[in-house]
């Protein structure tokens, strides 16, 4: 009685643990997918060029004949920015899809509140959003692609003592990408020697910036003004300076890699300066820059597919989906702990954001290198050349 | 910079953003008064109105007839949403159609997303361009601010010239004080309260084109300039249009040397602060009649 009963309860689990199996092996060969973008709400200037870029990548894929034979089925979900959302959606992809590995968030803030969730499933999750966090304390199951925010500022600071800058205003929208930039920009003004004078941050959805920057106005001293937002506001705060006069440069984040908020500011935008990666000019690279053609290849099929400039966001969903895709082909299975491996052992990737290194402690993958200081002149970016 | 140039450049900031606050006020006011419902999607007419405006002169229209065309436009939706919803819905009470209209403004929100994009638009300035910045006793402004204080100044004379001198300016202001005398002598009111949206829609839909090259337009713009609005309306007390003015300029003031004092992130606190005090020692605002309300509650 006793054994037949045991012998029911191991070949019903046998079977359960048999059945996802077989379905993965079913004769379609499809490898599943998932990705969480914001694609509207607050944070869709991220989120919309990233989804068109996955699905982009995939129809390509799947027309050269998919990876080791097997289709790519991509699942997108849209977050609307919020971490709510993009919990539930992570839980849906894990329990009901069950997909190989989840792409995305979009931003820091929901990255941050599925991180734990992804590595307690085993779940591969190869986030598009910048902050340090995400991958400092390294989670074995979880990578991002955008550079590192103190990278950026590394540059910041950088171009500023090249320019015999020493004192700042510094500007931070209330969202994870402000919060997370203000710290590191506090962190490293002493180890750079820059001293900040003015300290303020803005509502991410402010509309008019002038009485802040009447304030950095009449902090006396104030040598540069960076802002470090990832909304409208970036274009505001260029515009409101020039208005009312207050001619010092205007240093941005990474998060200024969109051409919209250069048209946004129009002339105001001129001479601002900002570390990017090299898609955005992608046109002044030597042909010998081992990014430059995989760089023109996406700028050309992302242009001529969608007809709108192409932006770094997208670009961090084409490396994120890469980096997965790459390493689905080198694990040669859909098995989640093998491609996982596949990730961790990548060296030398050439992807959009940079050549990417990874490692067991660098979930980044991306050095300094990665940037370069891009500046705005003919309301296009262009390397910043001292 | 010395200090009084630089509290004359705090105060242009806050008269900037406190006379965008006052328009959406007056809507809220237009409104109330003759219908005694507190309309909730007043900042999508401002959106709607930018939007138009923006698509009208990518069109190829030039900018004049591109705001005209922007300003009916929003008006339409305005006579519309009356029409079809609360001319129909006037025996529920007042707080059901309070949330109607909260209801409205996502969906508006939802139907300008798919109509256009998530993208972030502007107008080209009227006069000028980004940079440039007409110099006042030691402060800077861009020459926009002048366009919005300028129509906001004007709009607020056509409308006091419509509502104490003209027949259906009076009668609209009848219909407000007592909807019950006014039908008596003859007045439409249901007519009246489609106008009264009509008006408060095209002043939002104005007031987003003139703010739109400052401010940039984008679809979720409405509902945070309905709140500070809201906000407007309440400190000048509901019911009249003009004590809205008011309103809205304390509040961009306040918004303004708030930030000279308190660090930024605190702005909001301060405006609200002020709001809440005020609703203390004033509960019907600073301009407002007390008990007003309840004669447009019926």
């Amino acid at each position: 009685m006793k054994i037949s009963r045991m012998l029911l309860v191991g070949s019903v689990s046998a079977l359960l643990t048999a059945l996802p199996q077989a379905s993965m092996a079913a004769p379609a060969e499809t490898v599943k997918i998932g990705a969480i973008f914001s694609v509207t709400g607050p944070a869709s200037f991220l989120g919309a060029p990233e989804e068109k870029t996955v699905r982009m990548l995939a129809d390509q894929i799947n027309a050269r004949g998919g990876v080791n034979g097997r289709r790519i089925q991509v699942i997108i979900k849209d977050s609307g920015g919020s971490p709510e959302k993009a919990v539930s959606f992570a839980k849906q992809l894990i329990e009901e899809d069950k997909v190989l590995a989840i792409i995305g968030p979009s931003t820091s803030g929901e990255t941050m509140q599925i991180k734990a969730l992804c590595e307690e499933n085993q779940m591969i999750l190869v986030s598009c959003a910048a902050a340090e966090s995400i991958v400092n304390p390294v989670a074995k199951y979880v990578f991002k692609t955008p550079q590192k925010d103190s990278q950026a500022v590394t540059w910041i600071y950088r171009t500023m003592k090249a320019q015999g800058i020493t004192k700042i205003a510094v500007l931070t929208g209330n969202d994870g990408f402000g919060a997370a930039g203000k710290k590191q920009l506090e962190d490293l003004a002493k180890t750079e020697g820059i001293e900040i004078v003015a300290n303020e941050v803005y509502d991410k959805a402010a509309t008019d910036l002038t009485d802040i920057l009447t304030k950095v106005k009449g902090t006396p001293g104030v040598q540069a003004v960076v802002n470090w937002s990832i909304v409208p506001a970036q274009s505001i705060v260029a515009k409101n300076m020039r208005q009312i006069g207050l001619n010092v440069p205007l240093f941005q984040s990474h998060g200024f890699g969109n051409l919209k908020y250069v048209q946004q500011a129009g002339a105001a935008a001129e001479g601002t300066l900002f570390p990017a990666g090299r898609l955005l000019v992608v046109d002044e690279l030597p042909d010998t820059h081992p990014q430059k053609q995989l760089l023109a290849t996406y700028k050309k099929d992302y242009e001529t597919l969608y007809k709108e400039d192409v932006s770094t966001f997208g670009g961090h969903a084409y490396d994120a989906f890469m980096i997965v895709i790459e390493a689905l082909r080198r694990a040669e299975k859909p098995d989640r702990a093998a491609v996982r491996d596949a990730i961790e052992n990548l060296k030398g990737f050439v992807g959009t954001a940079g050549i990417f290194n990874f490692s067991p402690t660098d979930h980044t993958g991306l050095d300094l290198d990665a940037f370069e200081m891009l500046t705005v002149k003919g309301g296009r970016f262009v390397l910043y050349k001292k | 910079m010395d200090s009084g140039s630089l509290a004359l450049q705090y105060l242009l900031s806050g008269i900037t953003k406190g006379s965008i606050y006052a328009v959406v006020a007056i809507g809220f006011n237009l409104i109330y008064s003759a219908t005694g419902v507190l309309n909730f999607a007043q900042g999508e007419f401002v959106m709607l109105g930018g939007m138009i405006a923006v698509s009208l002169v990518q069109l190829g229209l030039p900018l004049s007839l591109a705001v005209a065309g922007a300003v009916g436009a929003v008006c339409a939706v305005g006579c519309l949403l009356e029409l079809s919803f609360f001319r129909r819905l006037r025996h529920h009470s007042v707080l059901h159609m309070i949330i109607i209209t909260i209801g409205l403004s996502i969906v508006i929100q939802e139907v300008a997303l798919h109509v256009w994009d998530e993208k972030v638009r502007s107008l080209p300035y009227f006069s000028g361009s980004e940079v440039s910045s007409i110099k006042l006793l030691g402060a800077a402004i861009s020459p926009q601010v002048l366009w919005v204080l300028g129509s906001v100044a004007a709009v607020v004379l056509l409308l006091h010239v419509f509502l104490r001198h003209t027949l259906k300016g009076r009668a609209m202001r009848a219909c407000a004080a007592n909807p019950e005398a006014a039908m008596l002598a003859g007045i439409n009111i249901p007519n009246m309260r489609t106008l009264a949206f009509a008006l408060s829609a095209a002043l939002g839909g104005l007031a987003g084109c003139v703010i739109s090259p400052i401010t940039l337009t984008h679809y979720e713009m409405g509902a945070p300039l309905a709140i500070k609005g809201f906000a407007a309306a309440i400190l000048g007390g509901l019911g009249n249009p003009m004590a809205a003015v008011l309103g809205g300029l304390l509040v961009g003031v306040l918004e303004a040397f708030a930030v000279s004092l308190l660090p930024a992130a605190y702005n909001d606190v301060a405006a609200f602060a002020v709001l809440l005090l005020a609703l203390f020692l004033r509960p019907h605002g600073l301009l407002g009649r007390p008990g007003g309300e309840a004669v447009r509650e019926h």
